[in-house]
Protein backbone atom coordinates (compact mmCIF):
# COMPACT_ATOMS: atom_id res chain seq x y z
CA UNK A 1 0.00 0.00 0.00
CA UNK A 2 1.39 3.36 -1.01
CA UNK A 3 0.88 6.73 1.05
CA UNK A 4 -1.49 9.70 0.82
CA UNK A 5 1.51 11.80 0.91
CA UNK A 6 3.60 10.16 -2.05
CA UNK A 7 0.42 11.37 -3.87
CA UNK A 8 0.69 14.17 -6.42
CA UNK A 9 -1.78 16.89 -7.13
CA UNK A 10 -3.72 15.56 -10.00
CA UNK A 11 -3.44 11.65 -9.13
CA UNK A 12 -6.15 9.79 -7.60
CA UNK A 13 -6.28 7.22 -4.86
CA UNK A 14 -7.01 3.88 -6.44
CA UNK A 15 -10.41 3.88 -7.59
CA UNK A 16 -13.25 0.80 -5.78
CA UNK A 17 -15.99 -0.53 -7.81
CA UNK A 18 -18.97 -1.68 -5.70
CA UNK A 19 -20.81 -4.71 -6.42
CA UNK A 20 -24.23 -4.25 -7.93
CA UNK A 21 -26.37 -2.43 -5.20
CA UNK A 22 -28.60 -5.64 -3.51
CA UNK A 23 -31.57 -4.63 -1.40
CA UNK A 24 -29.95 -6.52 0.68
CA UNK A 25 -27.45 -4.17 1.03
CA UNK A 26 -29.99 -1.76 1.97
CA UNK A 27 -31.83 -3.44 4.27
CA UNK A 28 -28.71 -3.68 6.22
CA UNK A 29 -27.81 -0.05 6.36
CA UNK A 30 -31.46 0.66 7.46
CA UNK A 31 -30.38 -1.24 10.29
CA UNK A 32 -26.98 -0.58 10.98
CA UNK A 33 -27.79 3.24 10.74
CA UNK A 34 -31.29 2.76 11.96
CA UNK A 35 -32.72 5.04 9.30
CA UNK A 36 -36.08 2.79 8.05
CA UNK A 37 -37.40 5.12 5.29
CA UNK A 38 -39.00 2.63 3.95
CA UNK A 39 -38.58 3.92 -0.02
CA UNK A 40 -34.66 2.43 0.88
CA UNK A 41 -35.89 -1.19 0.80
CA UNK A 42 -40.20 -1.62 0.61
CA UNK A 43 -41.08 -1.13 -3.37
CA UNK A 44 -44.82 -0.20 -2.95
CA UNK A 45 -43.43 2.96 -0.50
CA UNK A 46 -41.27 3.88 -2.84
CA UNK A 47 -43.92 3.59 -6.05
CA UNK A 48 -46.48 5.86 -3.49
CA UNK A 49 -43.52 8.39 -3.05
CA UNK A 50 -43.25 8.70 -7.06
CA UNK A 51 -40.26 6.45 -7.84
CA UNK A 52 -39.63 3.87 -9.97
CA UNK A 53 -38.21 1.60 -7.60
CA UNK A 54 -36.07 1.77 -3.87
CA UNK A 55 -33.38 4.00 -3.66
CA UNK A 56 -29.95 3.73 -1.79
CA UNK A 57 -29.96 6.01 1.30
CA UNK A 58 -28.03 8.53 0.70
CA UNK A 59 -25.84 8.15 3.63
CA UNK A 60 -25.12 4.27 2.37
CA UNK A 61 -23.37 6.01 -0.36
CA UNK A 62 -21.33 8.56 1.36
CA UNK A 63 -20.21 5.84 3.84
CA UNK A 64 -18.82 4.10 0.75
CA UNK A 65 -16.99 6.53 -0.18
CA UNK A 66 -15.10 7.04 2.78
CA UNK A 67 -13.79 3.76 2.77
CA UNK A 68 -11.41 5.10 0.12
CA UNK A 69 -9.38 6.82 2.98
CA UNK A 70 -9.40 3.93 5.18
CA UNK A 71 -6.53 2.24 4.73
CA UNK A 72 -4.33 5.48 5.96
CA UNK A 73 -5.39 6.29 9.36
CA UNK A 74 -1.57 5.84 10.65
CA UNK A 75 -1.15 9.06 8.36
CA UNK A 76 -4.21 11.19 9.60
CA UNK A 77 -7.26 11.20 9.45
CA UNK A 78 -10.67 12.66 7.17
CA UNK A 79 -11.23 16.34 9.39
CA UNK A 80 -14.22 17.67 6.58
CA UNK A 81 -15.79 15.94 4.72
CA UNK A 82 -18.98 17.39 2.57
CA UNK A 83 -21.08 15.87 0.19
CA UNK A 84 -24.11 17.14 -2.05
CA UNK A 85 -26.09 14.29 -2.75
CA UNK A 86 -26.82 15.13 -6.83
CA UNK A 87 -29.04 11.90 -8.26
CA UNK A 88 -30.67 9.04 -7.04
CA UNK A 89 -29.00 5.13 -6.29
CA UNK A 90 -31.35 2.21 -7.68
CA UNK A 91 -31.34 -1.41 -7.41
CA UNK A 92 -28.76 -2.89 -9.09
CA UNK A 93 -26.41 0.72 -10.22
CA UNK A 94 -23.11 -0.19 -10.29
CA UNK A 95 -21.06 2.68 -8.55
CA UNK A 96 -17.70 3.54 -8.99
CA UNK A 97 -15.72 5.69 -6.05
CA UNK A 98 -13.45 8.02 -6.76
CA UNK A 99 -10.90 10.53 -4.99
CA UNK A 100 -8.21 13.25 -6.91
CA UNK A 101 -5.84 15.39 -5.12
CA UNK A 102 -6.76 18.88 -6.05
CA UNK A 103 -4.47 20.62 -3.39
CA UNK A 104 -1.69 20.24 -1.15
CA UNK A 105 -0.74 22.44 1.94
CA UNK A 106 1.31 22.23 4.87
CA UNK A 107 -0.33 18.95 6.43
CA UNK A 108 -3.68 19.20 4.55
CA UNK A 109 -4.63 17.24 1.56
CA UNK A 110 -7.81 18.27 -0.65
CA UNK A 111 -9.26 15.81 -2.42
CA UNK A 112 -12.35 16.12 -4.78
CA UNK A 113 -14.53 13.14 -4.43
CA UNK A 114 -17.43 11.46 -6.71
CA UNK A 115 -19.46 8.42 -6.46
CA UNK A 116 -20.51 7.90 -10.54
CA UNK A 117 -22.77 5.19 -11.72
CA UNK A 118 -22.73 2.56 -14.64
CA UNK A 119 -23.87 5.26 -17.20
CA UNK A 120 -20.82 7.75 -15.90
CA UNK A 121 -23.40 10.20 -13.91
CA UNK A 122 -22.24 11.44 -10.31
CA UNK A 123 -24.51 10.24 -8.03
CA UNK A 124 -22.94 12.07 -4.86
CA UNK A 125 -20.07 14.90 -5.41
CA UNK A 126 -17.91 16.87 -2.47
CA UNK A 127 -14.61 17.04 -1.33
CA UNK A 128 -12.64 15.49 1.57
CA UNK A 129 -10.05 17.18 3.46
CA UNK A 130 -7.52 15.30 5.17
CA UNK A 131 -5.49 16.22 7.60
CA UNK A 132 -2.08 14.28 8.22
CA UNK A 133 -0.32 13.73 11.77
CA UNK B 1 -42.86 26.72 8.43
CA UNK B 2 -39.79 25.98 11.04
CA UNK B 3 -38.45 29.81 10.84
CA UNK B 4 -39.44 30.26 14.29
CA UNK B 5 -37.04 27.11 15.22
CA UNK B 6 -33.95 28.97 14.17
CA UNK B 7 -31.65 28.27 16.98
CA UNK B 8 -33.36 26.01 19.45
CA UNK B 9 -31.58 22.97 19.91
CA UNK B 10 -32.00 19.77 22.44
CA UNK B 11 -30.70 18.82 25.75
CA UNK B 12 -27.30 16.97 25.53
CA UNK B 13 -27.68 12.68 24.97
CA UNK B 14 -25.22 10.37 26.20
CA UNK B 15 -23.84 7.86 23.22
CA UNK B 16 -21.28 5.07 23.42
CA UNK B 17 -19.62 4.10 20.66
CA UNK B 18 -20.75 0.55 20.67
CA UNK B 19 -18.06 -2.12 19.60
CA UNK B 20 -21.43 -4.20 18.46
CA UNK B 21 -23.16 -1.56 16.18
CA UNK B 22 -19.19 -0.18 14.76
CA UNK B 23 -18.66 -3.51 13.36
CA UNK B 24 -22.50 -3.52 12.08
CA UNK B 25 -22.18 -0.34 10.47
CA UNK B 26 -18.89 -0.91 8.85
CA UNK B 27 -19.67 -3.71 7.49
CA UNK B 28 -22.98 -1.73 5.49
CA UNK B 29 -21.06 0.21 4.27
CA UNK B 30 -18.71 -2.41 3.19
CA UNK B 31 -15.68 -0.90 5.18
CA UNK B 32 -14.00 -4.09 6.65
CA UNK B 33 -10.78 -2.64 7.91
CA UNK B 34 -9.61 -4.35 10.81
CA UNK B 35 -9.39 -0.76 12.34
CA UNK B 36 -12.79 -0.89 13.02
CA UNK B 37 -13.58 -3.66 14.76
CA UNK B 38 -10.04 -5.94 15.50
CA UNK B 39 -8.89 -5.07 19.20
CA UNK B 40 -5.27 -6.32 18.43
CA UNK B 41 -4.77 -3.81 14.96
CA UNK B 42 -6.48 -1.08 17.65
CA UNK B 43 -4.32 -1.28 19.90
CA UNK B 44 -1.04 -1.80 17.61
CA UNK B 45 -2.84 1.82 16.23
CA UNK B 46 -1.18 5.22 17.26
CA UNK B 47 -5.18 5.19 18.92
CA UNK B 48 -4.49 2.55 21.12
CA UNK B 49 -8.15 1.89 19.75
CA UNK B 50 -10.92 0.76 17.23
CA UNK B 51 -12.16 3.92 15.38
CA UNK B 52 -15.56 4.27 14.05
CA UNK B 53 -16.13 4.85 10.54
CA UNK B 54 -16.35 9.04 9.67
CA UNK B 55 -20.64 8.79 8.78
CA UNK B 56 -20.85 6.63 12.03
CA UNK B 57 -21.98 9.48 14.00
CA UNK B 58 -25.21 9.49 12.25
CA UNK B 59 -26.24 6.53 13.99
CA UNK B 60 -26.36 8.73 17.86
CA UNK B 61 -29.23 9.93 19.58
CA UNK B 62 -28.83 14.13 19.60
CA UNK B 63 -32.16 14.80 21.71
CA UNK B 64 -35.76 16.00 20.49
CA UNK B 65 -35.82 19.79 19.47
CA UNK B 66 -38.59 21.31 20.83
CA UNK B 67 -41.04 21.71 18.14
CA UNK B 68 -39.68 20.08 15.57
CA UNK B 69 -41.22 17.51 14.79
CA UNK B 70 -39.98 15.51 11.52
CA UNK B 71 -41.77 12.89 9.80
CA UNK B 72 -40.02 9.96 8.67
CA UNK B 73 -41.23 9.69 5.15
CA UNK B 74 -41.16 12.22 2.05
CA UNK B 75 -37.79 14.42 3.31
CA UNK B 76 -34.98 14.47 0.75
CA UNK B 77 -31.29 14.35 2.21
CA UNK B 78 -29.80 17.31 0.28
CA UNK B 79 -26.53 17.91 1.54
CA UNK B 80 -24.17 16.18 4.23
CA UNK B 81 -20.68 17.47 6.20
CA UNK B 82 -18.98 16.22 9.05
CA UNK B 83 -16.05 17.87 10.73
CA UNK B 84 -13.94 16.19 13.03
CA UNK B 85 -11.12 17.21 15.37
CA UNK B 86 -10.06 13.49 15.97
CA UNK B 87 -11.17 10.50 15.01
CA UNK B 88 -14.14 8.85 16.90
CA UNK B 89 -12.96 6.27 18.89
CA UNK B 90 -15.04 2.69 20.04
CA UNK B 91 -15.95 2.21 23.86
CA UNK B 92 -15.85 6.31 24.30
CA UNK B 93 -19.14 8.04 25.31
CA UNK B 94 -19.94 10.97 23.04
CA UNK B 95 -22.53 13.43 24.24
CA UNK B 96 -24.39 14.53 21.26
CA UNK B 97 -26.89 17.72 20.41
CA UNK B 98 -28.89 18.94 17.45
CA UNK B 99 -29.62 22.38 16.79
CA UNK B 100 -31.75 24.04 13.98
CA UNK B 101 -28.94 26.00 11.83
CA UNK B 102 -31.32 27.84 9.44
CA UNK B 103 -34.40 27.18 7.11
CA UNK B 104 -35.31 29.13 4.27
CA UNK B 105 -38.06 28.37 1.45
CA UNK B 106 -37.15 28.70 -2.49
CA UNK B 107 -39.08 28.16 -5.81
CA UNK B 108 -37.99 24.75 -7.37
CA UNK B 109 -38.93 22.23 -10.16
CA UNK B 110 -41.70 20.87 -7.57
CA UNK B 111 -43.21 24.38 -5.77
CA UNK B 112 -42.18 25.96 -2.97
CA UNK B 113 -39.46 23.97 -1.44
CA UNK B 114 -38.18 23.90 2.14
CA UNK B 115 -34.36 23.56 3.05
CA UNK B 116 -34.32 22.77 6.52
CA UNK B 117 -30.45 22.72 8.16
CA UNK B 118 -29.54 20.83 11.33
CA UNK B 119 -26.63 20.85 13.22
CA UNK B 120 -25.06 18.17 14.54
CA UNK B 121 -22.75 18.26 17.61
CA UNK B 122 -20.87 15.31 19.90
CA UNK B 123 -18.53 16.43 22.48
CA UNK B 124 -16.34 14.33 25.28
CA UNK B 125 -16.98 14.26 28.61
CA UNK B 126 -14.97 17.39 29.25
CA UNK B 127 -17.20 19.08 26.78
CA UNK B 128 -14.42 19.37 23.94
CA UNK B 129 -15.73 19.01 20.34
CA UNK B 130 -15.18 15.85 18.64
CA UNK B 131 -16.88 16.08 15.95
CA UNK B 132 -19.84 18.24 14.25
CA UNK B 133 -21.86 17.35 10.89
CA UNK B 134 -24.27 19.48 9.17
CA UNK B 135 -27.45 17.83 7.50
CA UNK B 136 -29.36 20.15 4.67
CA UNK B 137 -33.11 18.15 4.31
CA UNK B 138 -34.98 19.56 1.50
CA UNK B 139 -39.05 19.32 2.16
CA UNK B 140 -41.33 19.46 -0.57
CA UNK B 141 -44.79 21.80 -0.35
CA UNK B 142 -46.68 18.71 -0.12
CA UNK B 143 -45.00 16.86 2.54
CA UNK B 144 -44.79 20.36 4.35
CA UNK B 145 -48.83 20.82 3.79
CA UNK B 146 -49.32 17.34 6.02
CA UNK B 147 -47.12 18.56 8.97
CA UNK B 148 -49.39 21.56 9.51
CA UNK B 149 -52.53 19.21 10.04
Amino acid sequence: MSTLAQLQVGESVKEIQLEPVSRMDLIKYSGASGDFNPIHTIDVEAQKAGLPGIIAHGMWTMGNLAKLFTAYYEEGFIQDYSIRFKGMVFLNDVITLKATLKEKEDQNLRFAVAAVNQQGKEVLKGEVLYRQY
Amino acid sequence: MFKDRIGKQSNKVKNVVERGAVKKFAEAIGDLDPIYFDEETGENSRYKANLAPPTFPRTFDYGDIEGLNLPNKGLIHGEQTFHYERPLRVGEEVFCFAKVKNYFEKKGNFGEMGFLVIENYGEDVSGALIFSSTSTVVISEAVRKVLVK
